[in-house]
């Protein structure tokens, strides 16, 4: 490639903001609902087994979208542990929106629930009924939940800190807004 | 492009900013959980409350703790999908797999000194489509309220005979239930008993006709009144015993009776009856074929949790089916973990 992009493309930044929402509402539904035994718990269970399904689908696209298009260079006076950390976490936020949606499929299949989504649409189980598969992965499910949400509040404070801070154009690459065309060393 | 190393001036406040939001999420995120609230109702207090003093018992449902499983068919009389769309309501025989079983958290509880004996029960069509359920055996439910029940399992704990006239006195409801458990006949077998859902549902048909409904099995086998006393002689697991002697020599039965509300009945409390003239249509025959062994049984590792509801099934305004199952699931994880405790072969045990 002769020019690395400045900033994401269009679609890229709507699918990051549409999945920011929506993982931010699976992790508040996710707390909420299983410390709760009033009526809300059912329409939360079904929001969060829905919504969790069509995020697993939103990632598979966004990756493939990130593959094909590509991410803007980071700021080349960055320091090089800030830039590992940079790249690290968003690795992990990948692994992590991959395989949370995975690990609650997996461990409602192992207690042999039905899976039945708004709508009344089931989904098919792959695993069978085990214990031990379900306690590994429930066990999995919540704590690399609430990890998530701690990584999420570091990107979170980290983008901030990009945008309010340092102002290196980083949250640029990425923000919703349409952006003014910045000045190009050329001009 | 700015310089590096050199903050505007406002980064301090940037920097509190940032903080706020941070911190903000997280109290947020913490109060959702319930980190910040002690008093809210948990399934995990509910789970605390129905543990005796003698400890959780491991390996075993929190309540109905003591059990034994079953295979059976339901057959549909096809008189119910006048009322719901449910598929297993269309004439035919369906699979069944469910689990007899006590009111209590003691799974070696000796059988005459339960009160309640219960029945769960999932029904498939075809296609797969599950209806799980648990019914019990009084005619109504001790309380109005989840918050009640957790009120009355607290009460009941204690060693002061003073609380549970205080728990008696908050909620009047309770009298229906306690003239029952004091008065009502016991019998010898699980196959005499009738098993109530109480908590009321909505049943839709395919012309999307919507009906409150609750519903009933009805034992073929009649009733025989027998004393407390004379239970406690036949052992303490003569339930257990009588309904596998039953099903070996015929298999056991139970009509299936829908009840439909009619407007402005109760269908938000379990606590109070419905009128006895209220319409009945019997929709089918739960015919129990064999019994197995809870440890190493099919019922083993199902939660019956009532709200796995078929199409043309739904929950009503009556606020127990959403705490059972948010409780009966933390109930399923805990003793999936536990499993090593309650060993699926006899020899395995010490």
């Amino acid at each position: 490639m002769t020019s690395a992009p400045h900033r994401f493309a269009p679609i890229q930044r709507l699918l990051h903001w549409l999945m920011a929402v929506c993982i931010l509402v699976m992790l508040f539904v996710g707390v909420g609902m299983v410390s709760t035994v009033a009526p809300k718990y059912l329409p939360l269970i079904e929001i969060h087994k829905t919504l969790g399904l069509a995020l697993l689908f939103l990632v598979l696209i966004r990756l493939a979208l990130r593959l094909r298009f590509g991410a803007p260079p980071l700021p080349a006076d960055l320091p090089p542990a800030v830039k590992l950390g940079a790249r690290l976490s968003h690795l992990l936020l990948y692994g992590f929106m991959m395989i949370m949606p995975l690990l609650g499929l997996g461990m409602l299949w192992a207690a042999a629930y039905p899976v039945v989504l708004y709508g009344g649409i089931q989904v098919t189980a792959l695993l069978p009924q085990s214990d031990g598969v379900h306690t590994l992965l429930w066990n999995a499910h919540v704590y690399l939940g609430l990890a998530l949400f701690a990584l999420v509040l570091l990107h979170l404070a980290a983008a901030l800190f990009h945008a309010l801070i340092r102002r290196d154009g980083v949250f640029a690459t990425i923000s919703p807004l349409p952006q003014r065309e910045r000045m190009k060393p050329a001009e | 492009m700015k310089p590096p190393g050199r903050l505007p001036r406002s980064s301090l406040g940037s920097l509190i900013l940032i903080a706020t939001v941070i911190g903000c999420s997280a109290a947020a995120f913490a109060y959702t959980a319930g980190w910040l609230s002690p008093g809210r109702l948990t399934p995990d207090r509910m789970i605390a409350a129905l543990t005796p003093p003698s400890g959780p018992p491991l390996g075993h449902r929190r309540n109905h703790a003591k059990g034994i499983c079953f295979a059976g068919t339901f057959e549909a009389n096809g008189n119910g999908v006048e009322l719901s769309r449910a598929k297993v309501f269309a004439q035919g025989r369906y699979p069944v797999l469910g689990r007899f079983n006590l009111g209590t958290a003691d799974p070696s509880a000796v059988d005459a000194t339960v009160r309640v004996r219960g029945i769960g029960l999932q029904i498939s069509a075809a296609d797969g489509e599950e209806w799980r359920m648990a019914l019990i055996n009084p005619p109504v439910f001790a309380v109005a309220t989840p918050d009640a029940f957790h009120d009355l399992l607290v009460a009941a704990g204690k060693k002061d005979p003073e609380a549970m006239k205080a728990f008696s006195h908050a909620n009047p409801e309770f009298a229906a239930f306690a003239a029952w458990a004091k008065a009502a006949p016991w019998t010898a077998s699980y196959a005499e008993e009738p098993y109530n859902s109480l908590n009321s549902f909505v049943f839709t048909n395919a012309k999307g006709d919507e009906h409150a409904v609750r519903w009933s099995l009805v034992p073929t086998a009649a009733p025989v009144p027998v004393a407390q006393a004379d239970l406690e002689k036949l052992g303490p697991d003569f339930l257990e015993q009588d309904i596998t002697a039953r099903v070996q020599s015929a298999p056991q039965r139970w009509t299936m009776v829908t009840i439909v509300a009619d407007p402005g009945d109760p269908t938000a409390d379990p606590s109070r009856p419905w009128p006895e003239n209220r319409r009945k249509v019997q929709v089918g025959t739960l015919v129990v074929e064999r019994i197995e062994a809870e440890r190493d049984g099919p019922c083993r590792d199902i939660n019956f949790d009532p709200t796995v509801l078929p199409q043309g099934v739904r929950v009503s305004d009556d606020p127990f089916p959403a705490a059972r199952s948010s409780v009966y699931r933390r109930s399923y994880d805990l003793r999936a973990a536990e499993a090593r405790d309650y060993p699926r072969t006899e020899a395995a045990e010490p």
